[in-house]
């Protein structure tokens, strides 16, 4: 006979099985057999946070710069609800993570026990799946179905649901080689004519734009992007989850677009008669006001591996489902075959429209001011990291600023929650991502505000030396509330004002961290190299910065991508 | 417009409550809802009916199909199609009414399934429309109780949904 092995030795070769050499988690009392069987093996290195949802948040950042599934595990109740904004972060942006919760006993599950919730119920809308594992013969399987789930088609968090008596009774462990499920079958190859038919319309174009998002990231898609992009001419705009996806220095990348994006991505984007829009899905902060989008006429070819993101809120011409690199590659195959080139002249006439609005600057601000600008620290961040760091953020002005001014050349290096909108997403998922490239700089551009949603992660960068490089925008505001409350409502900034500010240098000496505050223009450069200096030690920098600073351009609510607010 | 779709699913717990929060997350309407396990117990045949433009039932049948655990979905109303709701009624039934009543019944092919001496239970089966006309023709006063089972709908001729 075989050994038999109880539910928490399986959980945990599960993951061995699965390669997985982090997990991050909290525990608690339902997950006690599960944190036993971490103790007794060190292949699985566990990460222990300070609240579930830094567990979250540091597995999707260690997923996102990684390409590899993230794992978390918490403990029942409080534990999952903690857990739900960081799941919800990562369901929203398609990231790839399997959390693992305990649960009650299923003696007790319905009694209201002591920490029970309805895990499977609270977590349904804000995953791509989750399990309630009733029997432990099915463990096993069900976990590699998890990570199957999580890692296919288009990814998305699946939670695996374990009471703590699963995880207590004995089975023989078998982890299936392979799962196939007869009602998951994501498509992956894009249809041979509509590539066909995708191929004519862009040989076709006069105003070409090829417009890609956080699909290209998750594909893997990079290099047959800025292939099939020089082979064409193009333009090329990345939307806020797809920076990095095309080199950001290159010049026939047109910026970001959207509500904060550049002038000449926002108006190529609308005045473009071919739209090829790759592994993005015409979010309301991307294209505004459908309506005012669809007064001008284009043709769209639109490339995406879910469905259901294809005619969500834009009508298209081409619809091709399936795997953003795997498409590319057809594409790029079929337009060599052909040999045709898109009308030059027209192309070149294009250009010289779209340098035109470039022209126009819309990124530039005071770089004389004496008063430390948001902009210049991300832009000195830059260039003291040369480029190649690592940048994750919270969410506000501060969130726009590291998008419009570091240049991502390379995908993957920026992590921010784009669809959820997650303050507090930053300083945790800057873990994660330090976790998975130990070598890498690490960078967190952050604001006063964002920060204190997840700052006693502190103390976890203290336990593991996590060397990261915090850079606090402190303009004493939640900058983009103001920022809205002085366009849209009378300058009346209710509640905006970040009062009773600790003295973050203090504080992150008191946890052990290198604390420096910034306060004059001169000072940025040195401070930042001074940091970055520091291999070893994490640094919180805190920029004292304009106050009255606004994040342009910018694209009201409920309005059209041509009627930007400009500086 | 009504759409009546149709769909194959894992005969699962949790599996109806995924469909029923898909459409109250997404806020598209449901008129009615069947659902009970086909021939083959590992699945649940479920027949939904919907009402919304082309567009939102064009996102519904995506965003049903993206359910890990639904196999199949059909929009019954793209083709020829039957569709049956079972109604059951109590009515008061007394003196010359019950004979009324029964002629009633007989010329919707109902049928009396319980029978007091002061009320019937009447089986009535068919389009949500002769249900309705059913229950317009009774007199108001007359109806105790009704229960609908909302519609059951399957493909006319070789059309198929199976897996």
């Amino acid at each position: 006979m075989s050994t038999e092995l109880t539910g928490a030795e399986i959980t945990v070769r599960c993951l061995q099985e699965e390669g997985v050499d982090h997990i991050f988690g909290y525990p608690g009392g339902a997950v006690l057999f599960i944190y036993d069987e971490l103790f007794k093996q060190d292949k699985v290195k566990h990460v222990l946070v300070r609240h579930e949802q830094a567990a979250v948040h540091a597995a999707d950042g260690y997923a996102r710069s990684s390409n590899r599934t993230g794992v978390a595990l918490v403990t029942s109740g409080p534990g999952v609800t903690n857990a739900v904004t960081g799941i919800a972060t990562a369901y929203m942006d398609s990231i790839p993570l399997v959390i693992i919760s305990g649960q009650v006993p299923t003696h007790a599950i319905g009694l209201d026990a002591f920490q029970e919730v309805d895990t499977v119920g609270i977590t349904r809308p804000c995953v791509k799946h989750n399990f309630l594992v009733k029997d432990i013969a099915e463990l096993a399987t069900t976990i590699k179905k998890a990570f199957y789930i999580a890692s296919t088609g288009r990814p998305g968090p699946v939670l695996v649901d374990i009471p703590k008596d699963v995880s207590q009774q004995k089975t023989a462990f078998v982890y299936p080689e392979s799962v196939s499920m007869r009602s998951y079958n994501p498509v992956i190859r894009g249809h041979a004519g509509q590539i066909k038919k995708a191929v004519q319309l862009i040989l076709e174009a006069k105003r070409p734009m090829i417009y890609t998002g956080g699909g290209v990231i998750l594909s893997d898609a990079s290099p047959q992007l800025i292939e099939l992009v020089r082979m064409l001419g193009f333009p090329c705009t990345n939307t806020l989850m797809g920076l990095g996806g095309y080199p950001a220095t290159d010049n026939q990348f047109v910026g970001m677009l959207g509500m904060h994006g550049t002038y000449e991505a926002n108006m190529a984007m609308q005045h473009c008669d071919v739209l090829v829009a790759v592994g993005a899905r015409f979010d309301d902060r991307v294209i505004g006001n459908p309506k005012h989008f669809f007064n001008e006429d284009r043709k769209i070819i639109h490339i995406d591996i879910d469905p259901s993101s294809i005619s969500k809120r834009v009508k298209v011409d081409v619809p091709i489902v399936g795997s953003v690199s795997g498409v590319l590659d057809e594409l790029i195959k079929l337009l060599k075959v052909r040999k045709e080139k898109p009308d030059q002249t027209a192309l070149d006439a294009w250009w010289t429209q779209i340098n035109l609005w470039r022209a126009r600057d819309c990124l530039k601000y005071d770089r004389a001011s004496s008063i430390i600008k948001p902009q210049m620290v991300v832009e000195k961040l830059y260039e003291v990291t040369s480029g190649n760091a690592f940048v994750t953020s919270d969410v506000g002005q501060h969130q726009m600023w590291a998008a419009q001014f570091y240049k991502f050349d390379l995908p993957r290096r920026w992590i921010n929650s784009g669809g959820l909108g997650t303050m507090g997403f930053g300083l945790p998922a800057a873990m994660g991502v330090q976790f998975a490239n130990p070598k890498g700089a690490v960078a967190c551009v952050t604001g006063e505000a964002s920060i204190q949603m997840c700052i006693q992660e502190l103390s976890t960068c203290k336990q593991y030396n996590l060397p990261l490089k915090i850079i606090n925008l402190n303009n004493r505001y939640m900058g983009m509330v103001r920022q809205w409350q002085q366009f849209f409502h009378g300058n009346r900034y209710a509640e905006s004002y970040m009062d009773a500010l600790p003295n973050f240098v203090k504080l992150a000496e008191s946890y052990g961290h290198v604390g420096m505050k910034i306060e004059q223009p001169g000072d940025i450069q040195n401070a930042l190299e001074e940091a970055f200096k520091l291999k070893d030690r994490l640094v919180f920098m805190d920029f004292i910065t304009d106050q009255t600073e606004n994040v342009f351009p910018m694209v009201p609510g409920g309005k059209g991508l041509s009627e930007m607010i400009l500086v | 417009m009504r759409h009546i779709i149709s769909l194959l699913m894992e005969n699962e717990a949790g599996a109806l409550s995924r469909v029923a929060g898909l459409f109250s997350s997404r806020g598209y309407n449901i008129e009615s809802l069947t659902v009970a396990a086909t021939e083959d117990p590992t699945l649940s045949r479920m027949t939904l009916v919907t009402a919304g433009s082309d567009d939102v039932i064009e996102q519904i049948t995506k965003q049903l199909n993206k359910l890990i655990e639904v196999v199949k979905v059909v929009d019954l109303s793209d083709g020829d199609h039957i569709e049956r709701e079972l109604m059951l009624m109590k009515v008061r039934a007394v003196g010359k009414d019950r004979e009324e009543i029964k002629r009633m019944a007989d010329i919707f092919r109902g049928r009396i399934i319980d029978v007091t001496d002061k009320s019937y239970t009447i089986e009535l089966t068919g389009t949500g429309s002769k249900l309705d006309a059913f229950l317009e023709g009774m007199e108001h006063g007359a109806i105790l109780e009704t229960v609908r089972t909302g519609a059951s709908g399957i493909g006319r001729g070789e059309r198929i949904l199976k897996v």
